[in-house]
């Protein structure tokens, strides 16, 4: 090759990754706007959309909004209660999915996959209709079938991915060793898979946290965090707002990477 | 991690204990079958019932149930422009996220390296900070005072009066941002699977880069593509969060409608109507872009 067309190509690799690390950057703006925000004094101006001054009053009185810790502890009691419903139901469809063979499972595979694949206003609007015709009074209860449903569906495909990506010869080998099939799969099996549904469990309760569309719909009386902060965002939101997305997503990047350092920690024991 | 496209599994080994014809399988799937079963598929049956209720009954009165097919030819005629306006906005909101999110997926699996699960991480960390509050960010930046409407006017694509916040480009730009890790990620599946020695293989015989790319990558990526912009239409035609906090009244997409009509003017048969028209149309939108890109096997 030519030296200009190394040149040439030169620019072109390093041309890729400077546009998509733009577009990653892109995609942090907003959060790094929320962030700001977090510590935003607006109490001087009725400019809710400007960073006035620095403070930490929005931190220290985290609370002060009328209703808004209510509306996140109820956010995270619905959250985890769908979450364990929704991880154990679709850790279970998982194994049938990859460990069994029975009639109906394309059935199945499509039924768990037309879930992520429908507009939100739609399966909201349906089950709104499904309460509605039967009499159900909406509330926490709707709420919570509603987030299972939706969850379920992520769970499965999860764990499935992690289950598939395993290397079957580590089950053989514990039978080659005489251990029992319930012992290969309690000391092999589950362990292995492990990480998956704890992925699928994580990844179930921030979808069920900042769930909006379907809540809304079906939530009656009750008020979630989002739908707070949707309901504020009519009249001005309160700066406190930011302070929760703020903790939400350190707390979840610091998982997500604890479980990273974990797994490299781990690889390099194996390595050793 | 988050969304994947079902046909990014990899492909199936044997397994230890072998698939059985017992009964075990039919009990570990019951229950989660069940709930989406009771939960999101009688519910369609609902939405339909509702569709076809007396438009004339209210939440006091009831609904009585007279086939009223004329929900539809209404639902059509009061609400097209929303409708329109949903399939558009999220037309080209796909578009910008498969142009974006292509170069972002390439450059994390051809040239990621080591970094490549940091970078992904990265991609669904948005995700952890609330939905609303995120589009909400975009209510500031793109504000009449902020720097991006100072920076357009100063270039002069923007008039000294031209607004962003509150038009179409900014509920496009809003749809563009929620959704574009939806795309990343089956884009980046598709791409990293793709053997690297074929795109070098084109270079030896005498392929230019983009001629490669076109002839090699994008056509062993389609897979990844479909999913992607699947993926990415779908939650954005039925959107209307981004609508409602970033739009004006002339904005409104067929979410908004169907959410009024359900919670404020409890119009229960105008909005069953509505709502299963969107899912017609992208139903069958999905279904025949699926035939044209071949990609049967998607499910």
């Amino acid at each position: 090759m030519s030296g200009f067309g190394r040149i040439k190509r030169w620019i072109g690799d390093h041309l890729v990754m400077a546009l998509g690390l733009l577009v990653l950057v892109y995609m942090f703006v907003p959060i790094a706007v929320v962030i700001l925000m977090s510590f935003n004094d607006n109490s001087k101006s009725r400019n809710l959309y400007a960073f006035q001054n620095f403070t930490w009053n929005n931190w220290t009185g985290m609370c002060k909004p009328d209703g808004m810790c209510a509306a996140v502890g109820k956010s995270a009691e619905i959250g985890l209660l769908a979450t364990i419903v929704a991880t154990i139901l679709g850790t279970l469809a998982a194994f049938a999915m990859v460990r069994h063979d029975f009639k109906g499972k394309s059935a199945s595979n499509v039924i768990i996959f037309l879930p992520m694949a429908s507009p939100e206003i739609v399966m909201g609007s349906s089950l709104l209709a499904l309460f509605l015709s039967v009499g159900f009074s909406l509330g926490f209860w709707t709420i919570f079938i509603a987030h299972v449903m939706f969850c379920l569906s992520f769970v499965v495909v999860t764990v499935k991915a992690r289950l598939t990506g395993l290397d079957s010869n580590l089950e053989q080998a514990a039978m080659d060793l005489y251990a029992t099939e319930s012992q290969t799969f309690w000391r092999v099996t589950f362990p292995l898979v492990l990480p998956g549904i704890l992925g699928a469990a994580l990844l179930s309760f921030s979808l069920s946290f900042d769930d909006f569309i379907i809540t809304n719909l079906n939530a009656g009386q009750t008020t979630t965090f989002p739908m707070f902060v949707y309901g504020a965002a009519q009249r001005g939101v309160p700066m406190q707002v930011n302070v929760i997305g703020t903790i939400m997503f350190l707390i979840s990047i610091a998982i997500v990477l604890g479980g990273e350092v974990n797994n490299r920690r781990k690889a390099r024991a194996l390595a050793a | 991690m988050a969304v994947q496209a079902p046909e990014a599994a990899p492909p199936p080994r044997a397994p230890a204990v072998r698939p059985r014809r017992k009964l075990t399988g039919y009990w570990l799937i019951l229950p989660g079958a069940l709930w989406l079963g009771l939960f999101f598929v009688v519910p369609f049956y609902s939405l339909l019932a509702t569709s076809l209720y007396d438009p004339n009954g209210s939440v006091l009165g009831g609904y009585d149930m007279t086939y009223h097919f004329a929900n539809f030819v209404d639902a059509i005629k009061d609400y097209w422009e929303p409708l329109l306006r949903s399939l558009g906005y999220a037309g080209i909101a796909t578009l910008i996220c498969l142009v974006l999110g292509y170069l972002l997926a390439y450059a994390i699996a051809f040239k990621g390296g080591r970094w490549r699960t940091l970078l992904l991480v990265l991609v669904i960390a948005p995700f952890f900070t609330s939905f609303l509050l995120r589009t909400l960010s975009w209510k500031l930046i793109l504000a009449d005072d902020g720097f991006v409407v100072d920076a357009l006017q100063s270039v002069h694509i923007l008039g000294a009066d031209d607004r962003l916040l509150a038009t179409p480009v900014a509920v496009i730009a809003g749809l563009t941002y929620n959704f574009l890790p939806f795309m990343v990620l089956p884009l980046y599946a598709s791409l990293e699977k793709i053997d690297g020695r074929l795109i070098e293989a084109a270079g030896d015989l005498y392929a230019s880069p983009v001629r490669a790319f076109f002839k090699v990558t994008w056509p062993l990526s389609l897979p990844g593509v479909v999913a992607g912009t699947l993926l990415t239409f779908i939650p954005a035609a039925g959107d209307y969060v981004n609508a409602q906090l970033l739009g004006n009244p002339n904005t409104r997409m067929a979410g908004n409608v169907i959410q009024d009509l359900f919670t404020k003017t409890s119009d229960y048969a105008a909005a069953g109507a509505l709502s299963v028209i969107l899912m017609l149309i992208i139903v069958g939108m999905v279904m025949a872009y699926v035939r044209t890109a071949g990609t049967e096997d998607l499910v």
